[in-house]
């Protein structure tokens, strides 16, 4: 049996094979579709429904679910979207793979509710670049739920379609940004679009489109089997439910764990099977690669909820949350970082193309013992030059860590800086300056 | 209809403007770079970030749509703090090579610079270098580390030249401008990627390093090539013209040129150029001073007329002549007594003169047509021969305007078309007459008579369902349709036509001054010859003015026969050309630029232009010349002080409108049997179409000014036994000319494209008619 840990309802009952459409409905499964249908119940109630359950979008930017359903045109005659998020791009953050090899059919059922709900006749579920196994999984579960009759015309006998189709991406981080994913459907070059428009009114090929998160998606038949209030009862008001935590790093057991929203992260930290080695929490990433990095003394203190961790100074993203030891170098971890930003710049506008490599280029000279005395300055200006000024959120992504390592850790950038050598010196220390030496040898 | 305030100053703005719209006509300067009125929006550079209230962040003014109340502060410390950012990213990987880039003087970016950049960078890292790129002999793409991105030239290839020749390729900092894998950039309107570029990452190949840009001196002037008319700005140098750049016209050229408008110039300071008055004597050709060249013309001139009449002399006159040449010509040989006088050498069909109650024209304004909502065009080589109005049928019918065509090529005219009846030439007539019977029944008016026999097909069908379905519809003759041999009876037919559907009706017109030339009377009068008949009766004396018979006229087998078989030939052009070979005489002339004029465009609008430089030479303006010629023959009327003075004598620029009508009176229409065999469609190619444009090298070496080939779809290929590549021989008549065949497999059956106005096909007959074809 996989083991999420003992709050889950979303990923429980799964041992790593039972994946199929029989076994999706041994557990209940399409009991959500099957009572919305058989019972009438109106896509107005399930918007409201979806609304009351607190449900807030799980791919990182965190907006109300129910809400974002309600933008689309109800009146809209031509074609509608609804597009799955299963981009999963972000460092870190693995909690999606997960539903699609393990629990698939979830995920579907919920898109088929989005789809009812909103009136919409196709879907596309974007499938990240690197996970091509899990992507013919998807496939298979489709050609399943096509034959059971949950895909199609008239479904379970009703007057209700919807066709549900699998795209795979290619690799770029940036189609994860849902604007530039539906230019990547639509076969173009995944770059972000402008907003306004929104997707709402301008979305898939021109049309009115939504696009979700697969969590979000597969949070939604829980919801409308328990009802809205019993999610919402679950986390905290305004952060309803549980939510799939990706730990990685200095724990003893990385992986994924479904929590109430609103635990402390200390427990967290336990299930996931506290520090390796027994050494000491430096710092952590709460939500992706993207997110600020915060102390260890602060997360400690910090109760896993959108609310909490954006007043701790941080955001809770997608989820991803990456554990640093003390014997981590901030230097080379903001270095990787960055690497990454610099990389995964689709280009397009000036503040993020520019700055995203300006960055990387300074702190890789700072660990690499070439640093200035103005780096760090400048590097905190450079980055404040591409918060906010960008087409999408990828500038605010690749400047909030190199502001927040800053930020927490200059004492060790500093060091850098003076000494041209690293402060953290515990031999065998993950990122510690010998790591390093020994990759750079490699 | 919101309200907005920007830097204190309110504005109401039509639903939908943007901050960048509202700041526009608050004449407000907001910096930016890839903004361009007539582009997508695409809010890349992020150069005109503003400080927009309540918004949690600097927001782009030319994206950000103005709501009621907003206000907006585009100078403030935020604004400015942001728009600074974004100019010290632009500039962190840019060269700062404006010492040796052909755009400094004229480059956003340093202009810009000095306003939001730093005096020194903060950038103390390595620079992205990016490798330069061959995309043809037009646009120079040798440094492109200086693009910003901005995708201006890659928008304007989507949008409106209507095929996307320049995409950004990879991710971020590697992101490039590229072709197509290694192919060159083709459209016949690329040269405007070179305006658009705010940087000196795209430039001028024919123009590069040949001059800082604040070394010239900018005239207006007047495009001589197509019918629109064009407005240039010509950028001139120590006497030279070094540059041709648009001059906005919103109601012609909008912001654009063609690239035979832009790149021609390269022309005018050809080696080819006749710079000295030429006379042969005892058979070899002698420099002479324009004293004794036009007494020698005078003399000539007397010669024939006293020994053979004066209807032994003819004119032929190129339609890209201007207004006052072409006037002060006809009166010249209508005052030693003839007729004979034509601008209309491509024209084959002449059965309308004198039953015309106008100068036919477009019959409506060139800004009108995107106004239209349905549209038949009928015979035009639409892109080639009218790039800039193709180009407002391309924007229209993205509006919903539908666009029809009759045709015998199926050239990509990069838009889409409702309906289309691809036909051999010979057939033109009939395709159109199968849309006016179908329009006829469709709108239950009385079917013309004499087409109670034509059969309505399935394409006529759809196109008169289009054309029928409209409100407001144009119906255009083009370039083949006034060259075809039955173009009355096309002409007839439009006009059948466009009375069915109370429709605008006209021609888009070949040249410069294909109106013109009617105003100013360059036709022939009553008893005259038509420049078909001046050829295929030769005289004894020609009178050519910016004329290459073999290259400009219908039937150039003919007119090289004729220029040969004549005793004197005076050729009054700016080039040499093949009149070394027949002429007695060569009298050096100003091109547009280094004359004063008046073109005529197809929609009746007059624009006088001044030389731009003086004359090359010893060249001199034609209608001076004219001017001296008719006062030696002693010709009253000739006393001219301006060619103002001419122009008014011809019409005043209001009284023009009065003058077009496409009208025919007393004409019947009659519908013969097509003939069969195989045909010849000619076209003229954008760059062979008159004698500026054919000696323009790096328009030359366009895929556009590639060598003719002997097009036919791959079913006639194999009838005749051939490969696509092969060399074959074309026969018309007595004429051959040697080729090589290619497949286009769009082309009508039985149909062989081959162009004209080729030196390599100079030798071959009339721009129709049938051909054949063997191996060589």
């Amino acid at each position: 049996m996989l083991d999420y840990g003992p709050d889950a309802i979303l990923m429980t009952g799964l041992d790593g094979s039972n994946w199929h459409l029989k076994d999706y409905e041994a557990r209940g499964g399409y009991g959500a579709l099957k009572k919305i249908l058989n019972e009438k119940i109106t896509p107005e109630a399930v918007v409201a429904e979806v609304k009351k359950s607190g449900l807030r979008g799980r791919g990182g930017a965190g907006f109300p679910a129910g809400l974002k359903w309600s933008f689309m045109p109800k009146q809209y005659t031509g074609a509608k979207y609804l597009v799955c998020n299963s981009d999963e791009g972000e460092p870190g953050t693995f909690k999606d793979r997960d539903i699609l090899r393990y629990n698939p059919h979830m995920l579907i059922e919920g898109m088929l509710i989005g789809a009812y709900a909103m009136g919409i006749g196709t879907g596309y579920n974007y499938i990240h670049g690197e996970i091509w196994a899990e992507y013919e999984l998807f496939e298979q579960a489709l050609a399943e739920a096509r034959a059971a009759g949950y895909l199609g015309k008239n479904i379970l006998g009703t007057e209700f379609a919807f066709e549900l189709h699998a795209v795979h991406g290619y690799g770029a981080y940036i189609c994860g940004e849902e604007t530039g994913l539906l230019e990547s459907i639509e076969g173009k070059k995944g770059q972000p679009r402008f907003k306004p428009p929104f997707p709402a009114s301008f979305g898939l090929y021109g049309k009115p489109t939504t696009i979700n998160n697969t969590e979000t998606f597969a949070a939604v038949p829980w919801i409308i089997n328990n009802g809205g209030d019993a999610f919402l009862a679950l986390g905290k008001p305004n952060n309803g439910g549980t939510k799939l935590f990706s730990v990685s790093g200095h724990v003893n057991r990385p992986g994924n764990y479904e929590v109430r929203l609103g635990t402390p992260f200390a427990k967290l930290l336990e299930m996931a099977g506290g520090m390796r080695g027994g050494r000491k929490i430096k710092a952590v990433i709460p939500g992706g690669s993207s997110a600020p990095v915060l102390p260890g003394h602060i997360i400690m203190q910090t109760d896993l909820d959108y609310d909490s961790i954006a007043k701790a100074g941080s955001m809770l993203g997608s989820g991803a949350v990456i554990v640093m030891d003390e014997t981590t170098c901030m230097v080379r971890a903001l270095e990787r970082l960055s690497y990454f930003y610099f990389e995964e710049s689709c280009g397009q506008c000036t503040p993020c193309r520019e700055g995203t490599g300006w960055m990387y280029r300074m702190v890789h000279r700072i660990e690499h013992g070439k640093g200035r005395q103005e780096d760090l300055d400048l590097l905190t200006n450079v980055a404040d030059n591409i918060a906010g000024r960008t087409i999408c959120a990828l500038g605010d992504a690749a400047a909030l860590p190199v502001k927040s390592f800053i930020n927490h850790f200059r004492d060790e950038f500093q060091y850098h800086i003076d000494h041209k050598r690293c402060m953290v010196s515990v031999p065998g220390g993950y990122f510690s300056a010998e790591s390093a030496a020994v990759e750079r040898a490699a | 209809m919101p309200k907005v305030e920007i830097d204190g100053r309110q504005i109401e703005v039509p639903n939908g403007a943007t901050v960048m719209d509202a700041a526009n006509a608050l004449g407000i300067a907001i910096p930016h770079f890839c903004y361009h009125k007539k582009l997508s929006i695409a809010a890349n550079c992020r150069m005109c970030l503003v400080q927009v209230e309540k918004a949690p962040k600097p927001l782009p003014a030319c994206a950000t749509p103005v709501t009621d109340g907003m206000k907006v502060f585009t100078e403030s410390e935020y604004a400015r703090t942001a728009q600074k950012g974004v100019m010290e990213f632009l500039l962190i990987n840019h060269p700062l090579d404006c010492p040796i880039c052909d755009q400094g003087g004229e480059c956003q970016l340093q202009d810009l610079a000095v306003g939001y950049g730093k005096g020194a960078s903060r950038y103390a890292e390595e620079k992205r270098v990016v490798f330069h790129k061959n995309v043809g002999p037009l646009i120079s793409m040798e440094e492109m580390t200086r693009c910003i991105h901005c995708t201006r030239c890659v928008r304007f290839g989507q949008e409106i030249a209507g095929v996307m020749e320049l995409g950004m390729m990879g991710r971020g900092e590697h992101a490039e401008i590229v072709s197509f894998v290694g192919r060159s950039v083709d459209s016949e309107l690329s040269g405007n990627m070179i305006d658009l570029c705010p940087v000196g990452a795209l430039t001028s190949k024919p123009f590069r390093y040949s001059a800082r840009t604040w070394e010239l001196a900018r005239r207006k002037s007047v495009s001589p090539h197509d019918s629109l008319g064009s407005n240039l700005v010509v950028q001139v140098m120590a006497n030279k013209v070094m540059r041709v750049l648009p001059l906005e016209n919103e109601e012609l050229n909008e912001c654009w040129l063609s690239d035979r408008d832009r790149f021609a110039y390269e022309g005018l300071n050809s080696t080819e150029r006749l710079t000295q008055p030429m006379l042969k004597i005892d058979g070899r050709w002698q420099e002479v001073d324009w004293q004794q060249a036009l007494a020698a013309v005078a003399k000539g001139l007397k010669n024939v007329q006293a020994q053979h009449g004066p209807q032994a002399l003819g004119a032929l006159a190129a339609p890209h002549s201007t207004l006052e040449e072409l006037y002060l010509l006809g009166k010249l040989v209508r005052g030693i007594g003839s007729q004979n006088v034509d601008f209309r050498l491509r024209q084959s069909d002449f059965s309308a003169d004198r039953k015309q109650t106008g100068a036919p024209w477009l019959g409506m304004k060139i800004a009108d047509i995107g106004g239209l909502d349905r549209v038949l065009v009928v015979g035009s080589f639409l892109r080639k021969d009218h790039p800039l109005v193709a180009n407002r049928l391309r924007q229209a019918t993205k509006r919903g305007q539908q666009v029809n065509l009759i045709h015998a090529t199926d050239d990509d005219l990069l838009m889409n078309l409702a309906h289309k009846a691809i036909v051999p030439p010979q057939q033109l007539p009939e395709a159109l007459a199968q849309v006016v019977k179908a329009v006829a029944e469709a709108k239950q008016q009385p079917v013309p008579a004499a087409l109670a026999g034509v059969k309505v097909g399935a394409d006529a069908k759809n196109i008169a369902a289009s054309l029928a379905s409209g409100g407001n519809t144009g119906v255009f003759l083009g370039n083949l349709a006034e060259q075809h041999p039955q173009a009355v009876l096309l002409r007839l037919l439009a006009q059948e036509l466009a009375g069915l559907l109370g429709a605008k009706f006209g021609f888009f017109g070949a040249a410069a001054n294909s109106v013109g030339g009617y105003l100013a009377q360059a036709v022939p009068g009553a008893g005259g010859l038509n420049a078909a008949a001046m050829l295929a009766e030769p005289r004894k004396a020609y009178l050519l003015l910016n004329a290459e018979p073999e290259l400009d006229c219908h039937d150039p087998r003919a007119a090289i026969k004729a220029m040969q078989a004549t005793e004197f030939v005076i050729s009054l052009s700016a080039y040499k050309g093949y009149a070394l070979e027949y002429a007695s005489v060569m009298l050096p002339i100003a091109p547009f630029t280094e004359t004063s004029g008046s073109f005529v465009n197809a929609e009746g609008r007059m624009q006088s232009f001044n030389g731009v430089v003086k004359p090359l030479g010893e060249a001199r303006p034609a209608w001076k010349v004219l001017r001296v010629l008719g006062n030696l023959l002693g010709i009253k009327g000739f006393d001219y002080d301006s060619s103002e003075q001419v122009r008014d004598e011809i019409v005043k620029p209001d009284q023009v409108a009065a003058k077009l009508d496409n009208r025919l009176n007393g004409l019947a229409l009659e519908l013969p049997a097509a003939s069969g065999g195989l045909q010849r469609i000619a076209d003229v190619p954008i760059y062979f179409s008159d004698a500026i444009v054919r000696r323009a090298p790096s328009l030359q070496q366009t895929q556009d000014g590639a060598l003719p080939r002997a097009w036919m779809n791959a079913a006639l290929l194999a009838r005749l036994g051939l490969k696509d590549g092969q060399a074959v021989t074309v026969r018309q008549g007595e004429g051959e000319a040697a080729v090589n065949a290619a497949c286009d497999d769009r082309l009508p059956r039985d149909g062989v494209r081959l162009a004209a106005a080729h030196s390599s096909t100079r030798n071959l007959g009339p721009m129709s008619g049938e051909i054949s074809v063997e191996p060589r």
